[in-house]
């Protein structure tokens, strides 16, 4: 099992959550968060003073596979969420250790 | 219609009137009293005036400045905002309407202050009569400038001072600073009232007075951790927008409810208060676009301030084209002062108050020597003086500002003594004062 994490820009959430449906992946965690890879900051002026923004507000996504489904998903949310531009976001793959569906107490793969 | 000057309209007159009022309360008043008639429509104006200016503190000023700072901070800006308003309205009470207005029009101290004769309003009862209004009705209006002027000073010293401390010092501020200045302006045998010094609704009084007490106290307390090193960027600019628009509305109140009637000089002043601070919004806003290259919400919220401040002490002298014109130099003048000014000389004044209220306020006080005369549509006397005039009106505003000044330091240093240090403790302030002074986050 893995468990997949992508920053991506915000305003492409709703076509990866598309794409990913489409490959029957259901299930989903969205995180706000702020970064910044080579995309640069931008400043902002409040009464003559500037100030340089450096962290960008992205989403977070995190999403627990078996391990069939990590490439066509990573490959799914590259593509949705990509726009060209620098800050387009990454995806990591983490290993999974173990999984537990709180209502019903499975475990493992039963439980993605 | 030509309107000449009163040489000291409204207010001062009223003081003059007040003091031939009768005691309240179980004193048979005498027959001249009975007869002094009250105009219902300038009673009701008044009224309504008032709450203008009550609403311009609550939640106007209140909201403008919280929106400014930042989300850990903003109950504690609320907070000395509102319990301000309430301590001043209380002491106004107690001795402030007696020490700025009371008192013999002549001898003694009386250039200076009032007197003692009329604590806890114990010589004004309901069927005191003052001009064309019941008196305590002039005593709410006035009690709505000094809460103002008072809690104005609250955006100088944001974000990191101790609560009590900032209580105790308006206290002594408005008892040392703004008593004796509305005193010597607006009261009959006042310093700049006998100067002939030229305030309609409370440039220098208001403005003046408690910018530059913004800026000393900014001073002396120092900047706040951070300052011009990290971002620290209003949090709610939708917070500063209704504030800022609180204000301008409730300043009608403020300017026109100066002419103490509903007449001709207060529909002038009305119209001047819509004119002024729309041209000081598009100049500033103009202005940025071509120096900085946006025009920046803040800066037209800002510059419409700014217009409000520099007509204040104009209002119901300026013709209409005079009040346009000096709202527009206000507006370039104080978005000099903010973005120029504060960051060369390092000052941290948080919420510009004196780059605003100091400096527009200096800008009207100056100006209105000039678009009060008649050569420029305004209503000064025939034989009017710009030159004369201008003088006179820098020697008020030379005389606010170091009385102002050296009050507020003074005052600093006692509240210092008593409160062992005026500032909160590096981690108070980091964690934000809504947290450590208060126990409460605005935000959950």
């Amino acid at each position: 099992m893995k468990l997949v994490v992508a920053i991506i820009k915000p305003s492409r959430l709703e076509d990866v959550r598309q794409a990913l449906n489409s490959l029957d992946v259901h299930g989903m965690t969205v995180t706000e968060v702020r970064g910044y890879g080579r995309q640069k900051g931008h400043s902002e002026i409040y009464r003559g003073t500037e100030y340089a923004v450096h962290f960008l507000p992205k989403l977070k996504i995190e999403i627990a596979l078996e391990d069939e489904l990590v490439d066509p998903a990573a490959t799914a949310i590259s593509e949705a969420a990509q726009t060209g531009r620098i800050g387009d976001g990454k995806v990591f793959v983490l290993d999974l250790l173990a999984i537990t569906r709180i209502r019903t107490g499975e475990t493992g793969a039963a439980a993605l | 219609m030509s309107m000449t000057i009163v040489k000291h309209p409204g207010v001062a007159a009223l003081a003059l009137l007040a003091l031939a009022a009768p005691a309240g309360g179980q004193e048979i008043a005498p027959p001249e009293a009975v007869t002094a008639a009250i105009d219902s429509g300038d009673t009701a104006w008044m009224l309504v005036s008032t709450l203008l200016v009550i609403l311009m503190t609550i939640p106007g000023l209140a909201l403008f400045y919280g929106g400014l700072v930042r989300a850990k901070n903003i109950l504690s800006v609320l907070t000395q905002v509102f319990a301000g308003f309430a301590l001043i309205a209380l002491l106004w009470v107690g001795y402030g309407y007696s020490l700025a207005f009371a008192g013999p029009g002549e001898g003694g101290l009386s250039a200076f202050i009032g007197d003692f004769s009329n604590v806890l309003l114990g010589a004004t009862g309901p069927d005191a009569v003052a001009g064309s209004i019941p008196e305590l009705v002039f005593v709410c209006f006035q009690l709505t400038f000094a809460c103002i002027t008072s809690t104005l000073i609250v955006g100088g010293i944001a974000e990191r001072m101790k609560f009590g401390a900032v209580m105790a010092f308006l206290a002594l501020w408005f008892t040392f600073s703004y008593l004796p200045i509305a005193h010597m302006v607006w009261a009959e045998g006042g310093l700049f009232f006998t100067m002939g010094a030229l305030d309609f609704a409370g440039g220098t009084v208001v403005h003046i007075n408690s910018g530059v007490a913004a800026l000393v106290a900014a001073i002396v307390l120092g900047p706040r951790l951070g300052y011009m090193k990290e971002p620290i960027a209003p949090h709610n600019l939708v917070f500063v927008f209704i504030g800022a628009s609180l204000l301008w509305v409730g300043w009608f109140g403020f300017n026109a409810g100066s002419a103490l009637a509903a007449n001709g000089t207060a529909a002038q002043a009305f119209l001047n208060t819509i004119t002024a601070p729309a041209a000081a919004a598009l100049a500033w806003a103009l202005a940025e676009r071509l120096t900085r290259g946006h025009a920046s919400a803040l800066g037209a919220f800002s510059g419409a301030v700014a217009g409000l401040v520099a007509i204040t002490p104009a209002a119901g002298f300026a013709g209409t084209a005079g009040a346009i014109v000096l709202g527009a130099v206000a507006g370039l003048v104080c978005l000099w002062a903010v973005v120029t000014l504060k960051p060369k000389l390092g000052y941290d004044d948080s919420l510009d108050v004196f780059g605003i209220h100091g400096v527009g306020g200096i800008v009207g006080a100056l100006g209105t020597a000039i678009v009060a005369a008649p050569a420029m549509g305004g209503f000064g006397a025939a034989d009017y003086s710009i030159a004369g005039q201008l003088l006179t009106q820098a020697l008020a505003v030379g005389v606010a500002i170091v009385w102002s000044g050296v009050v507020t330091v003074v005052a600093l240093l006692l509240v210092k003594a008593l409160f062992g240090g005026l500032r909160v403790s590096d981690i108070r302030e980091s964690d934000g004062l809504d947290l450590s002074s208060h126990g409460e986050r605005a935000y959950n």
